[in-house]
């Protein structure tokens, strides 16, 4: 059993706790995440590794209420446990991989929306450790549903904008990245884009316009996250990639976002996890 | 003369029933019944069954303790050489093995030696509390297993014999490898038998550690370093799955058979009480003709699918152990064979509404021996359908090669490893699919308890420090 030691609501629906997983602490890197089951009746249920705190075993974890798993992960209390919490899944960010001079040199921007936000922090807390201060764009429908952007503003510059403009830059993440670069002369070496795949989608399309190296974290459906099932297959490049051993980090250039939107929905008119919206033509 | 007595046939769910249910297929031989079928052995001087199991069980001194009702003795006759006769006993492929070779078999039925032995095992589970378990004392040193099927159980259990302190690493949260998360329920029932087997490597001492990935969580390397084991062994299977590379293989709706297995055996998808989802459409195409297409077809249909094989050669060479097939059809499965998949056809929305196949002609044979299936061209057609499974095979996964380093591996990708399991790492031994590809539980058990005795006598060569 793994102990919920500290939880605290982001917002009306996204929750942050830190968990006790020593093993986990211990080898996690940044782009890394865990899969957790609430119990013993639960899902396999995919989430990233938003921080981690070697000395005290602990890993923090930020979830945001989808549907029945996502709710039972955020029904859970400080002091409760998951049954299980495996981890870290999935290769590092390339970020990591950079030898140290290069790395010094390079200008990361960020791009995060929704309950993408967290994952970005450690990736934006690794670089500032390692000398590098990344710019960050927080995208959110409207100012009351950004998170974590008080931890982001110690580790890297923080720039927001919102759909409603109740908040920094009026309109969406692409708006904002085309006011940096072209308005304001910013100039990267590399994006990473962590959010929902239709953001990501055109994030990406945006970056490649100004021919920036980016990476964006797909978030496929999975089941055991180790390369054993296949659910989490996506096209990269034309080939098949499974995102949990060969990701969840992708060229974002290269990835067919359309298919993995639709493979991403295949359970969203199921009888199980959606039986509000299951109009009952099959077995499923 | 005893071989004229016929086979005792085994009692089984009634075919129309156990087509909706999950409940065991065979309900395996009661005490009179397998008095009987023991009695049929001729216990031969040179018993050529032996020679045909891949761990040399002594077949006619059990069968002979079950013919006396020793029962404590033909467990332990099994006990020398297998340490998991209530699963060996249901998912062996007996007529490759020591009943194809029966002597019986040349003029009328071999005696059913894998019904016989699932008898046994199932008596051994019952009685275990009446059985000695003699965990040897503790001999100081430290073995780390990473993987808990077949191989990793059998060779965990022996080394706790010995007197090791021995731990299970598996990345899953359930113990057992492909007992737990391949084969199904109605073939392998996992609370009754699977659950037991794994206690009783337990009882022995043996610790079990759950969602530990090794080559992530942490490397063998640690293993060896960092907590202090003496030696390794690796038995982490071949569960990575292979697709066709055909076209529309990504579309919704079609499955690995490892993904349509893992959501209903390890996940529990057909039972409402848990969370994981599963899709199963009307039809269910399965491609391939192996175990474990048959296993992902008769799971099909017990979800309340229409199901269907489809094989590129033809009956004949079906890889899957014959009485899977026969109960496959007795439930309904329908089979096509000579027929080869070539797309996966979607509707608009990207869904799978069928699967375009052409027929097939057996050729001359290949390297396997058999007769190579070919193309007969023009003859496409399409199979309506809404859901595709790829039952194609696996092969090893490759983390653990990708992070061990000096760990030599085959082309195929599976780990090197000589007959008792030593790698090319000292003191990292190996062994079952991870070394051999995908193959059987029996030589995966077999390999797990060759690798403990090497593991056995390397520690004790070793200089003491
Ligand atoms: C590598 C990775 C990292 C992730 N990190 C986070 C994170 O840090 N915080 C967070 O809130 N969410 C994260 N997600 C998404 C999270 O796993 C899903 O929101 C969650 O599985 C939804 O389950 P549900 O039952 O609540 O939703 P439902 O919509 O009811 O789910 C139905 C089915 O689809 C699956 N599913 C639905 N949406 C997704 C999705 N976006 N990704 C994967 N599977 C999905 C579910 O597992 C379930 O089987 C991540 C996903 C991946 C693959
Ligand atoms: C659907 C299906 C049906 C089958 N039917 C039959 C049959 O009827 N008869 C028969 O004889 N054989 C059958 N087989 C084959 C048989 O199950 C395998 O040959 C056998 O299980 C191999 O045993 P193993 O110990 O080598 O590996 P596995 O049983 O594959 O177990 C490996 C274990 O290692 C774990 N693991 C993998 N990587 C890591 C890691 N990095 N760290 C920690 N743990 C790890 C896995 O999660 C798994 O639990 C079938 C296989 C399948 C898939
Ligand atoms: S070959 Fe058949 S008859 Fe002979 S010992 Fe083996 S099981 Fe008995
Ligand atoms: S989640 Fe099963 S292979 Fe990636």
């Amino acid at each position: 059993m793994f102990e919920i030691v500290s939880r605290r609501d982001l917002s009306p629906n996204i929750t942050e706790m830190k968990v006790k997983a020593p093993r986990v602490a211990q080898s996690a890197q940044p782009g890394q995440f865990v899969i957790v089951r609430v119990d013993e009746l639960g899902e396999r249920i995919p989430l990233t590794i938003c921080d981690y705190d070697r000395e005290k075993g602990t890993v923090t974890i930020v979830t945001q209420t989808i549907g029945i798993s996502s709710a039972k992960i955020n029904s859970l209390k400080q002091g409760d446990a998951f049954t299980d919490f495996a981890g870290p899944l999935g290769r590092p960010s390339d970020l990591l991989e950079l030898p140290e001079e290069e790395l010094k040199k390079q200008r990361v921007l960020f791009v995060a929306g929704g309950v993408g936000t967290a994952p970005v922090y450690p990736q934006a807390k690794w670089l500032k450790e390692h000398g590098v201060t990344a710019d960050v764009i927080i995208g959110a429908k409207t100012k009351d549903i950004f998170t974590y952007v008080d931890e982001m503003r110690k580790v890297a510059n923080v720039y927001l904008c919102t759909d409603d403009g109740s908040e920094g830059f009026h309109g969406m993440v692409t708006g904002l990245m085309k006011d940096l670069i072209e308005r304001q002369g910013k100039q990267y070496d590399r994006c990473v884009i962590i959010g929902p795949m239709i953001m990501m989608k055109f994030a990406a399309l945006a970056t490649r316009e100004y021919n920036i190296p980016t990476q964006v974290s797909l978030n496929a459906l999975m089941v055991d996250g180790t390369g054993m099932c296949g659910a989490c297959r996506v096209t990269v490049d034309g080939q098949t990639r499974f995102t949990c051993v060969d990701g969840p980090e992708f060229d974002g250039h290269k990835v067919d976002f359309d298919e993995a939107m639709r493979r991403q929905s295949m359970y969203r008119d199921n009888r199980k996890t959606h039986p509000e919206t299951h109009n009952c033509k099959c077995h499923g | 003369m005893a071989n004229r007595i016929p086979r005792v046939p085994v009692r089984e769910q009634d075919p129309a029933r156990r087509a909706t249910n999950f409940e065991e297929v065979c309900y395996g031989y009661n005490d009179e019944e397998a008095r009987l079928e023991a009695s049929r052995c001729l216990n031969c001087k040179a018993p050529r069954c032996m020679g045909a199991c891949p761990v040399h069980i002594n077949i006619p001194a059990f069968v002979a303790r079950v013919a006396a009702g020793d029962l404590a003795g033909a467990a332990a006759v099994i006990g020398a050489d297998s340490s998991l006769p209530s699963v060996c006993g249901r998912v062996c492929p007996q007529e490759n093995q020591c009943e194809g070779s029966c002597v019986l078999g040349i003029k009328s039925e071999p005696v059913a030696i894998g019904k016989l032995e699932r008898y046994v095992g199932d008596w051994a589970i019952a009685h275990r509390d009446e059985l000695p378990v003699s965990p040897a004392p503790r001999n100081g040193h430290k073995v780390a297993v990473i993987g808990s099927g077949p191989s990793g159980l059998a060779c965990a259990s022996d080394l706790a014999r010995m007197g090791y302190e021995v731990k299970i690493f598996e990345a899953l949260h359930k113990v057992g490898g492909v007992l737990v998360y391949g084969i199904p329920e109605f073939r392998l029932p996992k609370e009754r038998i699977v659950a037991e087997e794994v206690k009783s490597v337990k009882d022995l001492g043996v610790e079990i550690e759950t969602d530990v990935i090794v080559g992530r969580t942490l490397t063998v390397d640690d293993l060896l370093d960092r907590e202090g084991y003496d030696a390794v062994f690796i038995g982490t299977g071949a569960g990575l799955p292979r697709f066709m590379g055909i076209e529309g293989e990504n579309l919704n709706g079609v499955f690995s058979a490892n993904e349509f297995l893992t959501r209903t055996n390890l996940m529990h998808a057909y039972d409402d009480s848990f969370d994981t989802p599963i899709y199963t459409g009307r039809k269910v195409v399965v491609v391939g003709g192996g175990n474990v297409a048959m296993d992902a077809v008769r799971t099909a249909k017990r979800l309340g699918a229409e199901a269907v094989i489809v094989y590129r050669r033809s009956e004949a060479e079906l890889p899957a152990r014959k009485e899977e097939v026969h109960h496959a059809k007795e439930e309904g499965i329908e089979f096509r064979m000579l027929t080869n998949p070539v797309r996966v056809v979607g509707d608009d929305k990207g869904w799978v509404k069928g699967i375009e196949c052409v027929e097939m002609t057996l050729g001359e044979p290949d390297e396997s021996g058999r007769r190579r299936p070919v193309e007969k061209e023009g003859s496409n057609f399409v199979i309506d359908c809404d859901v595709v499974v790829m039952a194609l095979g696996t092969s090893p996964n490759p983390l653990i090669k990708s992070t061990t380093e000096g760990l030599q591996c085959n082309r195929k990708g599976c780990i090197e490893a000589t007959e008792d399991g030593a790698t090319s790492r000292e003191g990292v031994f190996a062994g079952g699919d991870a070394v051999t590809g995908a193959a059987t539980v029996i030589l995966a058990m077999g390999a797990g308890r060759k690798a403990a005795a090497a593991i056995d006598s390397y520690i004790k060569s070793k200089p003491r420090q």
